[in-house]
């Protein structure tokens, strides 16, 4: 009671250093840029093979990020994966040809979704699918093709 | 058949204590509608619940972010990862440690005092006073505790993770000579805003909920004696670290699929 | 006489299988000194309890003022309490406040008055029990007396209709007893207020209550003004009003026959 100024010079204190750390955590920890997700559009774009691939993956366009993997579903009439994506309204000029492919960060690291894009005057909008497709390439497939084809070419 | 018996007064005993909690919990949070027109009460614990809890919190958090960053050198190194430190430690500290140490601390430094001050105030009938002088213990003593330990609680978290990053990039970069800024651009690269700080945050706050609601009844409902009051203190010691922990386990299932 | 400011009415009590009251009647009158007495563990204070709306009785009706405190909601007992002065035991000051912050208290919390007129208040009370000097001084500072004295002066604080005083007397050296003893008349008759004091305490009781009530087996067994309780006849009254050992109420705790218990032994 006696000391109320300190009091409150401290509790204020207290709170300032707090927010500060929170920001800290938002813009220095996270690298938080703010606005990178306020406006953005959806594609979808159907696999054969997600592989590794998780929600919250990053797409890629030239390697570099312009969108998350949002949802990834299964197409129960087709049996192949739906992969839903958002993508960053500042880059809304994607060709309608544009393909995407599952690729993976390094040798082992963890998988995301390239974009290619094609020639066409058309360009995606919200809700529409890219056609083209690549699927994950899933290592032990790949050692197993090529373990046979060596045992082919051995005969 | 006397087990049998003695097992059936621990339930019955169990969940009138848990009937006693629940309602002391929707009192106090009526109450703290009271304890929005008394800002000065709410300043007074802020500065007992929080600021002098800062101390520990920051000295922790310095030497636990420094741990980190040297054990999850020594780790990564094997497997030439050592880029991904700041990942490490951040994530480490965003997630778990910083919500989790923070709460246990905070349970240590600031809900054992405020059982023991709660209990003490009970066991010298100055609750029972202040209801003779038509005022409600539970808005002017129990409330400005429990929303202190609130809204302290997330902010001290904060600041054991921001200090305990710092403390890592020391050992990290200053000491085993990582580069400062591929420390931070990894940091930056794995941590997300929403998936790991704002669940860290929510973490805080849900721990500082328990905590103060646990520190609040347990002196409130402490025998009046001075056994009474230290066991209620020993109570919420350990009450409220088993309940972090085992909230923890929940809250990280439910938020980290 | 005109009708009773307190009110007890065929009050029944038990804290879980102990019968504490059975039948409880008593009344006190506007202005007088009631002084409850009974031995320790007889419930006196939970009479203090029922009046203050702390606990409440299993039947009968508590009526202070023409209201029936057993039948008050939350907001309007907290109103009623306004008007009831209490000290307790223990003093129960508040160990966070000055004594000058003690004392305004309960004016603080339940007027708008000026921090000006606080202060005339205030120091008037504390110059009332003679500690105006005392006013900075914190709780941890007084001597036992002292605080029951500041506990005093915050209990007529609001000027309440009824003051209840528990076990003002207990622990507290020669001087300060006489002093309590002496505060509790003069508060009583300067400021008009009614006061119940409830004490084991007979000699003092007796000094200062112009009527007592003396409790035993859960409900008033002797009652009158001090020179009749001293001449009664009663043998239950007798005995605690003159401290015999032995009486109705017995020395020892039930037990089997000494005798028996010895030559028993354990089987």
């Amino acid at each position: 009671m006696k000391n109320k100024g300190i009091l409150e010079f401290w509790v204020g204190l207290f709170v300032v250093a707090g927010v500060v750390a929170l920001g800290v955590l938002a813009f220095k920890v996270a690298g938080f840029s703010g606005g990178e997700f306020t406006q953005t559009y959806k594609i979808t774009a159907r696999f054969g093979n997600v592989g590794g691939l998780s929600t919250k993956a990053p797409v890629n366009l030239a390697g570099v990020r312009i969108g998350r993997v949002t949802a990834i579903r299964i197409d129960p009439d087709h049996y192949n994966a739906v992969v839903e994506m958002s993508i960053d309204s500042r880059y809304d000029n994607l060709p309608m040809d544009t393909s995407a492919s599952i690729l993976t960060q390094g040798l082992l690291g963890s998988q995301f979704v390239g974009l290619n894009p094609g020639g066409d005057e058309i360009h995606l909008e919200d809700g529409d699918e890219v056609m083209l497709t690549q699927s994950a390439v899933v290592l032990e497939q790949l050692i197993s093709q090529m373990l046979f084809s060596k045992a082919e070419g051995g005969e | 058949m006397n087990a049998i018996q003695q097992l059936g007064a621990w339930t019955l005993g169990s969940v009138a204590r848990w009937g006693r909690a629940a309602i002391f919990l929707f009192q106090t949070l009526a109450s703290c509608a009271w304890v929005v027109r008394r800002i000065d009460l709410l300043m007074q614990q802020i500065f007992s619940v929080g600021v002098l809890t800062l101390l520990i919190i920051l000295v922790s958090g310095l030497f636990v972010g420094m741990v980190l960053g040297l054990q999850g050198y020594n780790t990564l190194v094997d497997f030439g990862a050592e880029t991904s430190l700041g990942m490490v430690v951040a994530l480490t500290l965003t997630r778990e440690l910083g919500p989790v140490l923070t709460a246990l601390l905070f349970a240590g430094r600031a809900g054992s005092a405020l059982t023991a001050e709660i209990g003490l105030m009970k066991a010298t009938e100055q609750l029972a006073a202040m209801e003779m002088m038509a005022v409600d213990p539970i808005n002017r003593v129990v409330a400005p505790r429990f929303l202190a330990g609130v809204i302290a609680m997330p902010l001290l978290a904060a600041m054991f993770a921001g200090v305990g990053v710092f403390g890592g990039y020391l050992v990290g970069v200053s000491l085993l000579g990582v580069d400062a800024g591929v420390y931070w651009s990894g940091m930056q690269e794995g941590v997300d805003l929403y998936a790991d700080i704002l669940n860290g945050v929510i973490k805080s706050v849900v721990f500082g909920f328990v905590v103060a609601w646990i520190a609040v009844f347990e002196g409130y409902d402490a025998t009046p004696t001075s056994e009474g009051v230290s066991r209620a203190t020993t109570r919420t010691v350990v009450n409220a670290s088993l309940s972090i922990l085992a909230l923890d386990f929940i809250l990280t299932s439910l938020m980290f699929k | 006489m005109s009708k009773p400011l307190l009110e007890i009415n065929d009050v029944h009590f038990s804290f879980g299988a102990n019968e504490v009251y059975r039948a409880l009647n008593l009344r006190v009158h506007k202005g007088q000194v009631a002084a409850i007495i009974g031995p320790s563990g007889c419930g006196k204070s939970t009479l203090l309890n029922f009046i203050g709306g702390r606990l409440y009785p299993n039947s009968g009706s508590v009526i202070c003022d023409g209201i029936d405190v057993t039948s008050l909601r939350r907001n309007a007992l907290f109103e009623f309490r306004k008007r009831l002065g209490m000290m307790f035991q223990a003093s129960a000051l508040l160990t966070d406040f000055s004594v000058f912050d003690n004392v305004a208290f309960p004016v603080r919390q339940n007027t708008n008055l000026s921090e000006t007129l606080i202060r005339h208040l205030v120091l008037m009370k504390l110059e009332m029990v003679g500690l105006r000097g005392a006013r900075d001084l914190m709780p941890a500072e007084l001597s036992g007396g002292m605080a029951r004295r500041v506990a005093l002066a915050r209990a007529i604080a609001m000027d309440p209709l009824l003051v209840m005083y528990d076990e003002p007397f207990t622990g507290l050296d020669p001087i300060s007893m006489g002093v309590i003893v002496k505060l509790i008349r003069e508060v009583n008759d300067t400021l008009g207020m009614t006061s119940l004091v409830v004490t084991h305490d007979v000699r003092e009781a007796c000094t200062i209550a112009d009527y007592m009530y003396l409790l035993g087996d859960g409900k008033v067994i002797g009652e009158g003004n001090p020179d009749r309780m001293r001449e009664s006849n009663v043998p239950d009254v007798r005995q605690f009003m003159n401290g015999l050992p032995d009486g109705p109420v017995r020395y020892h705790y039930p037990a089997p026959d000494y005798a028996d218990d010895i030559i028993g032994g354990p089987v």
